[in-house]
């Protein structure tokens, strides 16, 4: 895990940034946080389709957590209403803990899956739930879109 | 040119663009203007400070000691909610890096197609279907971003709000998504206090006066007549707007909203967001998730550009540049500009449209010209996104 990371953290000042992809919000179901399905044309040779669809898929039902109004949520309120809101100084939220879980899935999807292709998903959170900003590097010293020999390396450590 | 390493840790609070302040190394955030918010809390802490000098200790005695004790636990959740609403990010919305900016400026491009020359582009609206109802996204010049639905730029603040429901000066804060519910609870507390205190000076003035006579009740406890003023006053102001928040929450709609007039009328469409039900509305906003800020306030800067000291150099440390003089974006005002942009963006239209004649600064020269495109927004001064863009 950690020389995967370190490969991650050397592609990104060896890469160019090319261009930076960005996946928007779906308001079809309303104000809840859905990020779109649509596949964008730009990122047709550097990813699967399924791969990206996937990860957008997990993140929606993670954020579908986070904001589910039930049982838990209505304890939560009540509990913390009644404390004056103070609890909430030493306790974290739920949807705290699912952003928490949330940064750490993007950082496993780009270790595994976008790193190797020269792709970087950024956490929605730095962007204000927005967009899902994808950026695309482009290796320094190659002209095409060949893998470096530390992308290749990278590749082959999975 | 010498060249000056600034090694002091910023954090990100000091760059963020927008009117407020910013207390606590950036743990507190509120309004500029603050004044009405003092007033607030004198009022509360005033009257209640004369209920227990002069009544509490009469009632504790001549009628009940539980008496004084209700009202520490009131007064204590009315200070801890207004608090609460008054410290909190409201739910602010981070504006566009130059990036998502650019993409979505093409995006808007792509959609409009050829303008004919001399014809104003179509208004920047995207249209989205939520719950079967097509609802109209407004496009941001200031923050250059599509406002998700149920956001609005609050211009008193100079930000987009999610769910934003009004600018209150009483609180010194915007009221949004992340902070409706504390001041939903701070009015609707603030009119239990009132209301016991107005009671209770009323009992405490009538039990008095049967001993001792009016007047010389009034000259006991002077503070009385105060409070009674305070909280006649009080009372129909405050209980009122609870009344009218009661009626909002239990409809799933922003006071914003409801001015507007966006959901009322036979030709407007329905709510989407309402459940329908009462109840189901006033969980939603009640008892619904506790959203988390996505301003990150307290973020370090990255501190990687060195800052040069003559006078060529962009001062991107020292003297950010107010945003609102700089952000005249594709130069079209519409009904919904804000309206602090119209009177530049006119100023603009009459001078030559190359957005660089307007600011001289040589940071111009670090974002790349883009010609077919139209007029961008004039590129942020402010340090945040000149460090963003060299990331």
């Amino acid at each position: 895990m950690a020389a995967e990371f370190h490969n991650l953290q050397e592609m990104q000042h060896s890469a160019l940034l090319v261009t930076k992809v960005f996946i928007q919000r779906d308001y079809s179901e309303g104000t809840v946080c859905r990020f779109q399905n649509k596949f964008p044309s730009e990122l047709n040779n550097r990813i699967e389709r399924t791969l990206l669809e996937e990860t957008v898929k997990t993140l929606n039902s993670y954020y579908v957590e986070a904001e589910k109004i039930g049982g838990q949520s209505y304890l939560e309120g009540c509990l913390a209403c009644a404390t004056a809101y103070i609890v909430f100084l030493c306790m974290e939220t739920r949807y705290e803990k699912v952003l928490k879980k949330i940064s750490n899935y993007i950082q496993e999807q780009n270790e595994k899956i976008y790193a190797p292709r020269g792709l970087l998903l950024t956490d929605p959170i730095e962007r204000g739930m927005r967009v899902l900003e994808v950026s695309v590097f482009e290796d320094r010293g190659s002209s095409g879109s060949t893998p470096s020999s530390s992308m290749s390396s990278c590749s082959s450590a999975r | 040119m010498s060249a000056v390493m600034i090694t002091r840790k910023v954090r990100k609070w000091e760059k963020l663009p927008g009117k407020n302040t910013f207390c606590c190394d950036g743990r507190v955030m509120m309004a500029r203007q603050k004044g009405v918010f003092y007033l607030t809390l004198f009022l509360i802490v005033g009257t209640c400070s004369l209920f227990f000098a002069f009544e509490c200790p009469y009632l504790a005695v001549h009628l009940s000691p539980a008496i004084p004790v209700f009202a520490v636990i009131l007064f204590l959740f009315v200070i801890a909610f207004l608090l609460r609403t008054s410290f909190s990010d409201p739910g602010v919305l981070p504006r566009a890096l130059p990036e998502e900016a650019n993409f979505i400026e093409m995006e808007i491009e792509a959609a409009n197609g050829n303008v004919p020359a001399g014809q104003r582009p179509p208004p920047r609206i995207r249209n989205v279907q939520i719950n079967n109802q097509i609802v109209k996204l407004k496009y941001c010049y200031t923050c250059k971003i599509f406002r998700p639905p149920r956001a609005s730029h609050c211009s008193i603040c100079d930000n987009c709000v999610d769910r934003f429901d009004h600018h209150c000066p009483w609180v010194g804060n915007c009221v949004g998504k992340r902070n409706y519910r504390y001041f939903y609870l701070f009015t609707l507390t603030l009119s239990l206090l009132t209301i016991y205190i107005f009671a209770f000076n009323i009992v405490h003035v009538v039990m008095r006066s049967v001993d001792q006579g009016f007047l010389n009740t009034l000259k006991e406890t002077p503070g009385t007549v105060l409070e009674v003023l305070v909280c006649f006053f009080t009372l129909w102001s405050v209980v009122g707007l609870t009344g009218f928040h009661t009626y909002l929450i239990s409809l799933n709609q922003t006071t914003n909203e409801d001015i507007k007039g966006s959901w009322s009328g036979k030709n407007r469409i329905q709510n989407p967001y309402s459940h329908k039900n009462i109840i189901k509305n006033c969980c939603e906003v009640l008892c619904g998730p506790t959203y988390p800020s996505v301003l990150d306030r307290r973020g370090l800067m990255q501190e990687d550009s060195p800052v040069f000291t003559n006078s060529e150099a962009p001062s991107s440390f020292n003297n950010p540049v107010p945003q609102t003089t700089k952000t005249t974006a594709p130069l079209i005002p519409n009904e919904h500009t804000p309206d602090d942009v119209k009177p530049s963006i006119a100023f603009s239209a009459e001078r030559s449209p190359s957005p660089k004649e307007s600011s001289p600064s040589p940071k111009e020269e670090e974002h790349p010209p883009a010609p077919k495109l139209p007029p961008l927004a004039s590129p942020e001064t402010d340090a945040e996104t000149s460090i963003a863009k060299t990331h």
